[in-house]
């Protein structure tokens, strides 16, 4: 008798070991492993990527000069490297984008989730969504034929060809869908009893979607509003079409601008010699707007975190 | 044993023996029927709800007592297609007339759900939310919020962290907060339904205390699947059935309607007696 086999009073021989090596098993997790590692892998290979030619770009470029520098022309023969130009680019477009669509995505989320019956919400959302899905180029020639030359310029004769507002009203657009739909699902997770409890109180339609629902989904929408925010800031095509190729350091919305992206998408399709400091300046642009989105996760994480409440 | 077979319970009667008679009610039902679309959940209802008394509703599952304490405040009108034919008077106000507002039914007569739902707010903001939402000032928010937990006993155990989340209580004090913030809107009625159905023994005590204290100003109606809580704590019990029609469709109908002791001891229909004696159900 083996010392991994027993016997048991009646007289039956058994084992408690594997019967069989169960092969499938350890393939399944490596699989899986391995999925998940892929797109780990990735990040740290563009983090790589990204930041080594950075890094040389600062040998040469002292970084206060670049951050706090208000001249941005990297690719003239007497280069000024002033990143703040860009950096105001950006964030007075998506500043205007905000303006529209967190306003705009909320209303709509609780018109969908509160308001709305569930036959108009089954054709509404789905209609929502197809908006997410029209390519960003064909967004920003409607903002350069159709807001700038019909609407802007006929309000406002002296808004220029390419200018921010139009580029950022556009963007808002394009965003709206995200925000309305993740506040939406957000919303609609608010347990029913909560609404109940609200109603049987006395309170009317509005009082319980902002007083109950609105804070029970805080958490759902304000990551709602930061993955809005970042598609706005990483947003390209809309505004290299619209919004023109001009680093400009102003508010005046009726200007062109260049923004971060922008910037790197005109200067990549042009021919910098790599390793010349034209080519290192996009990867310098490039590791700042990485920054900026991810401080600005890491801050959504610590929000949502905050307000999430976790319902049985 | 005893020899008295239909008192199979062994009831414990918490309250004073109810007249024959409702003297005073409050609420009247006419010939009610509940729909959810073309279904009849609940069939030709006629009773009174007596005032400053408890009355209960007993019944197997899917008779629909649930459904028929929904259309004493109009909850019904959140779910598609639920419809109410007949009467629901309020002191003699038919609440289903088209000039009536829900939300003023709703607050004066309040409920209490199956399952605590406190919001995810504050202990005090909980309790202030009715207040705030009926405009009451700011100054008279903290002396409401104390004599709303004092009168749902819970003043006691939470006094000292009201600013905590309502959610982090126990599941007993979840509910009596959730009849605090009840209270606080100062009700005529409230409705409990199931309120004690999630609950362990000890805190279904202290529910059940707090019911007959609260008896002495409010009028409570309350669905129970615990014949000796209905037993316990209630003045007036209504035995619901269900009735299955020639389709093989269930149809919730009031069987029997009286004072606690009577039906509990002395029913008149046999199928009350068979459910109170433990026969179906």
């Amino acid at each position: 008798m083996s010392t991994n086999s027993s016997t048991v009073a009646g007289g039956t021989e058994f084992s408690l070991q594997r019967s069989s090596p169960r092969y499938g098993e350890r393939a399944i997790k490596v699989l899986l492993v391995a999925c998940a590692a892929l797109s780990v892998a990735t990040t740290i290979g563009i983090i790589w990527a990204l930041f080594v030619p950075a890094f040389q770009f600062f040998q040469t470029v002292p970084i206060t000069d670049f951050l706090f520098g208000t001249q941005w022309s990297p690719l003239f023969a007497d280069p000024e490297f002033g990143v703040l130009p860009l950096v105001s680019g950006t964030l007075v477009i998506t500043g205007i984008a905000c303006l529209v669509a967190l306003p705009v995505g909320l209303l709509t989320a609780m018109y969908l989730s509160e308001y709305a019956a569930d036959k108009t919400r089954r054709v509404l959302k789905p209609i929502l969504e197809i908006l997410a899905g029209i390519p960003t180029v064909i967004f920003g020639f409607f903002a350069l034929e159709f807001v700038t030359q019909v609407l802007l310029q006929n309000i406002w004769p002296n808004t220029e060809v390419f200018n921010a507002l139009s580029a950022g009203l556009v963007m808002g657009v394009m965003i709206i869908p995200t925000i309305a739909s993740l506040s939406e699902d957000a919303m609609s997770a608010v347990p029913r009893g909560l609404r109940e409890g609200a109603y049987a109180l006395g309170s009317s339609k509005r009082q319980v979607t902002l007083k109950v629902v609105v804070p029970a989904a805080l958490s759902g929408i304000v990551a709602a509003f930061v993955l809005g925010v970042s598609r706005a800031i990483g947003e390209t095509m809309i505004v290299a079409v619209a919004a023109g190729l001009q680093p400009n350091l102003s508010l005046n919305v009726f200007e062109g601008m260049q923004t971060m992206t922008s910037f790197i998408a005109a200067a990549g399709s042009g021919d910098q010699p790599t390793g010349s400091i034209g080519y290192q300046t996009i990867f310098a642009v490039g590791a700042l707007l990485f920054v900026m989105t991810l401080l600005m996760n890491l801050f959504s994480i610590r929000m949502v975190r905050k307000y999430r409440e976790v319902y049985e | 044993m005893t020899t008295n077979e239909d008192a199979t319970v062994g009831a414990q009667f918490g309250r004073a023996a109810a007249s024959e008679k409702v003297d005073e009610a409050v609420m009247e039902l006419r010939n009610v029927h509940v729909f959810y679309g073309d279904y009849e959940a609940v069939r030709e209802v006629n009773m009174p709800i007596a005032s400053r008394e408890i009355t209960a509703f007993i019944g197997p599952s899917g008779c629909g007592k649930t459904t028929l304490l929904r259309s004493f405040n109009r909850m019904n009108d959140l779910i598609p297609g639920a419809r109410v034919a007949g009467e629901v008077l309020y002191h003699g106000v038919d609440i289903y007339s088209s000039d009536v507002d829900p939300i003023e039914v709703r607050r004066r007569i309040g409920m209490v759900f199956q399952k605590p739902n406190p919001f995810p707010k504050s202990i005090y903001d909980n309790i202030a939310y009715g207040p705030r939402v009926l405009g009451e000032k700011k100054a008279n928010l903290d002396e409401i919020v104390e004599r709303s937990l004092v009168r749902a006993a819970l003043w006691e155990e939470v006094k000292d962290k009201l600013d905590t989340s309502g959610m982090a209580l126990s599941g007993g004090q979840q509910q009596r907060l959730c009849i605090a913030r009840c209270i606080a809107v100062n009700p005529d009625v409230i409705l409990m339904d199931e309120p004690c159905a999630s609950l362990d023994p000890i805190a279904t005590a202290k529910i059940e205390d707090l019911m007959h204290e609260l008896a002495a100003e409010y009028t409570i109606v309350i669905v129970t699947h615990n014949m000796q809580q209905a037993a316990r704590v209630s003045d007036r019990t209504a035995f619901f059935t269900a009735d299955v029609d020639a389709k093989g469709v269930r149809h919730g109908r009031l069987v029997e309607f009286g004072p606690t002791q009577d039906i509990f001891m002395s029913p008149k229909d046999s199928r009350t007696e068979g459910y109170i004696s433990g026969r179906f159900g």
